[in-house]
């Protein structure tokens, strides 16, 4: 089976790493990963606990696709309660690390305690050690990744850190390995801060570790899963040449672009920002944004960017170590840092979303946090003196200094730094604040597609795009159209996306693969990876029970259905333009249904029938 | 009448050679005409029209060939696309 059935454990009050054997009971309930993680969590905390607390625990998770032979199985993901919303965090990155993990010979490893001192784990095989990080400390991402492979001469080791935000405790950190993939939001990488723990660095040379069950038919199954995704015109040709950036033009079309702190639904600035506009000769240099796509470890679809900035743009100028090839902005990120500030130069985005790789934090809620500070400031409540500057609606300006300070922790950007619930709040206008359970929304107005207003507040992580994607079918009609502004039907489809969603990541494989397969197709791999009987019905169950597993812990920590709704502009303000004009997002509709298709109470609590239909 | 036809991604190729940096034109069409008349008239490759909007509104596959537009519309295709 492609479990490695081993977890490591490192206790970092005490300075130990403990190998253990994984709970295979809970692991045939939760397949890895996130599911799998989520259980270790909930049995091992105090849903109470402060998340930058000494009692809340860190885990790194692998699926048990990860580290194979599948395309994409190269996923691994960070859980632990986040310090964003209060709710559990779930944080899912690509890149090389997760599989590296698996090439050592551990599904999983989980930091408990905090350290007396900054340390970084170094896991090379069977032999794991704590070692002094006093001379990371204070240091970038890029900078932590380097010096720790010249320390131990081996430039193949994986390395995940954090950088001067995880440090600072910036709400919104993340933890970036491969020095451009992370672990992005819900502050994952404050609590690794908070733990004093800078890095992991991973060495895996086992071949002995975990091997599928079924080996003929785990291989013929990969390589028909993989024709799959090379046949499909989504995963075999618009994502690896334009990446997801191609959405820009696409959702600003249909009227669903939050613009300028989601006062409008459309941007004028769009195509400037677009994935379109990253492949063509800029007017400059005559040289493209855009340098190459990239794919993360075992990925056929390759839909990762890499840019090199105008090294005369003002941003960069000065700064030659800018001007190398590095991760380019990805939709989510162009559009925090571009639309919903009213910013349309790309290369002022593309320098800010390397600021965020380099010291590790999301650009979604960085920008989304921007653009609401941008409206205070219009509101009059926010001074220039507080800031050191305006902070007019698309001054590129501004959101370069503020970026370069919230990475930096000074100024104004240590306001920043703690998302836009918290700025909103102390200006006396959380109305303002574009979030749920505190994470901030990313690119899709809920207004325009009435399926992701119900997908944002009923999220588990906070308003999130990545759990349940209503995007497909409202828009791209994947797997079948939907009436974006239609309410009807959406809670039983956001249903099935979400909980399939749980399955593709506890697998640990990317989430993109779905715009081409089906769960049929996923099914087809993990069975003959871990053997027994892994029918597609029992997944979907298990993705079930992830979520509600999730929301059990949700409630536990103190949060109730109150919590799953929408701000208020989403609620009253009609949208000004577009084919959505004059819509709100009707989630008083929809919210009902979802709980009764989710065999949940009318206040948003798991019946005691629905507990026990999923072994809960 | 006049339209603005807008062609993304791969398909900006089909559009007249200086609009294709904008990935927008103004064109005139034959009063009447319908989105599939204008895929044709443009050389548009139908298995590339992954997504068609009329100013805005998804138009169905099997609707393209009956969708009269009307002078000011908004004719946006893509080939097939995704992200997130």
């Amino acid at each position: 089976m492609t479990w490695t059935r081993k977890i490591l454990r490192v206790n970092l009050t005490a300075g130990t790493c403990q190998a253990e054997p994984l709970n295979l009971e809970w692991a045939r309930q939760y397949l890895g990963q996130r599911g799998l993680a989520t259980k270790y969590l909930v049995e091992e905390t105090d849903p109470k606990v402060l998340p930058l607390a000494e009692g809340n625990k860190l885990i790194f998770a692998t699926g048990p696709l990860t580290g194979t032979s599948a395309s994409t199985g190269g996923r691994y993901a960070v859980v632990t309660k986040g310090p964003l919303t209060g709710a559990i965090a779930c944080s899912n990155s690509g890149g090389y690390f997760g599989a590296e993990m698996k090439f050592a010979g551990y599904d999983m490893i989980i930091f408990e305690g905090r350290s007396e001192k900054p340390v970084y784990l170094l896991l090379e095989n069977d032999e794991a050690r704590l070692l002094d990080a006093a001379h990371l400390w204070g240091r970038t991402c890029w900078e932590t990744e380097e010096l720790i492979k010249h320390a131990h001469q081996d430039p193949q080791l994986r390395v995940a850190s954090i950088g001067r935000a995880g440090e600072n405790g910036v709400l919104f950190a993340g933890i970036v390995n491969d020095l451009h993939r992370a672990a992005g939001r819900s502050g994952v990488g404050a609590v690794m801060g908070s733990k004093n723990l800078k890095a992991v660095a991973i060495r895996g040379t086992r071949t002995d570790a975990y091997a599928p069950a079924d080996p003929e038919g785990f291989f013929k199954a990969v390589a028909a899963a993989k024709a799959v995704l090379a046949g499909n015109g989504v995963t075999g040709q618009g994502l690896p040449a334009y990446g997801t950036q191609v959405l820009m033009n696409v959702i600003n079309e249909v009227g669903a672009l939050p613009t300028r702190n989601h006062k409008e639904i459309q941007f004028e600035g769009a195509h400037a920002i677009s994935g379109e506009a990253m492949k063509q000769p800029r007017d400059s240099d005559g040289k493209p944004n855009l340098v190459t796509n990239n794919a993360c470890f075992g990925c056929t679809i390759a839909c990762g960017r890499i840019s090199k900035m105008d090294k005369g743009h003002f941003a960069v100028k000065d700064k030659p170590q800018y001007h190398g090839a590095s991760g380019g902005v990805e939709y989510e990120a162009a559009w925090a840092l571009g639309a919903a500030c009213g910013v349309s130069d790309l290369e002022a985005l593309t320098y800010a979303n390397f600021l965020c790789n380099e010291d590790g934090f999301d650009p979604i809620t960085l920008g989304t946090t921007i653009g609401a500070a941008m409206e205070l400031y219009e509101l009059g409540l926010i001074k220039k003196e507080e800031v050191g500057f305006g902070l007019e609606w698309g001054s590129a300006e501004a959101l370069v200094k503020l970026a370069e300070m919230t990475a930096q922790g000074v100024g104004f950007g240590k306001v920043i730094g703690l998302g836009s619930r918290v700025l909103c709040t102390s200006y006396g206008r959380p109305d303002l604040s574009m979030s749920v359970k505190g994470q901030e929304f990313p690119a899709y107005d809920g207004r325009g597609l009435q399926g992701m207003a119900l997908e944002y507040a009923t999220s588990n992580r906070g308003a999130c795009h990545v759990r349940g994607y209503m995007v497909s079918p409202e828009v791209l009609g994947i797997p079948l159209k939907m009436d974006p502004g239609a309410t009807e039907g959406k809670a039983p489809m956001l249903k099935a996306f979400q909980d399939l969603t749980a399955v593709v990541d506890s697998a640990g494989i990317c989430l993109f693969t779905t715009f081409a397969w089906g769960g049929p197709d996923i099914q087809s791999m993990i069975q003959p990876a871990l053997g027994g009987d892994w029918s597609l019905e029992r997944l979907m169950l298990l993705g079930e029970r992830v979520w509600n597993l999730e929301r059990a812990y949700n409630l536990a920590a103190g949060l109730t259905g109150k919590d799953d709704t929408l701000p208020p502009r989403l609620l009253n303000e009609p949208a000004k333009t577009g084919p959505m004009k004059g819509k709100v997002a009707e989630l008083g509709k929809m919210l009902p249904e979802y709980y009764q298709v989710r065999g949940w109470t009318p206040d948003g609590v798991p019946t005691p029938e629905t507990v026990a239909r999923l072994g809960l | 009448m006049n339209i603005t036809l807008k062609l993304f991604a791969t398909l900006a190729v089909h559009l007249p050679p200086g609009a294709r940096r904008s990935h927008q034109a103004e064109v005139e069409v034959d009063a009447g005409a319908t989105v599939m008349g204008v895929i044709q008239a443009f050389r548009v490759p139908l298995g590339q029209c992954a997504l068609v909007l009329v100013n805005g509104s998804f138009v169905a596959p099997e609707a393209l060939a009956g969708k009269v537009l009307a002078e000011g519309d908004v004719l946006a295709i893509w080939p097939p696309v995704g992200g997130g």
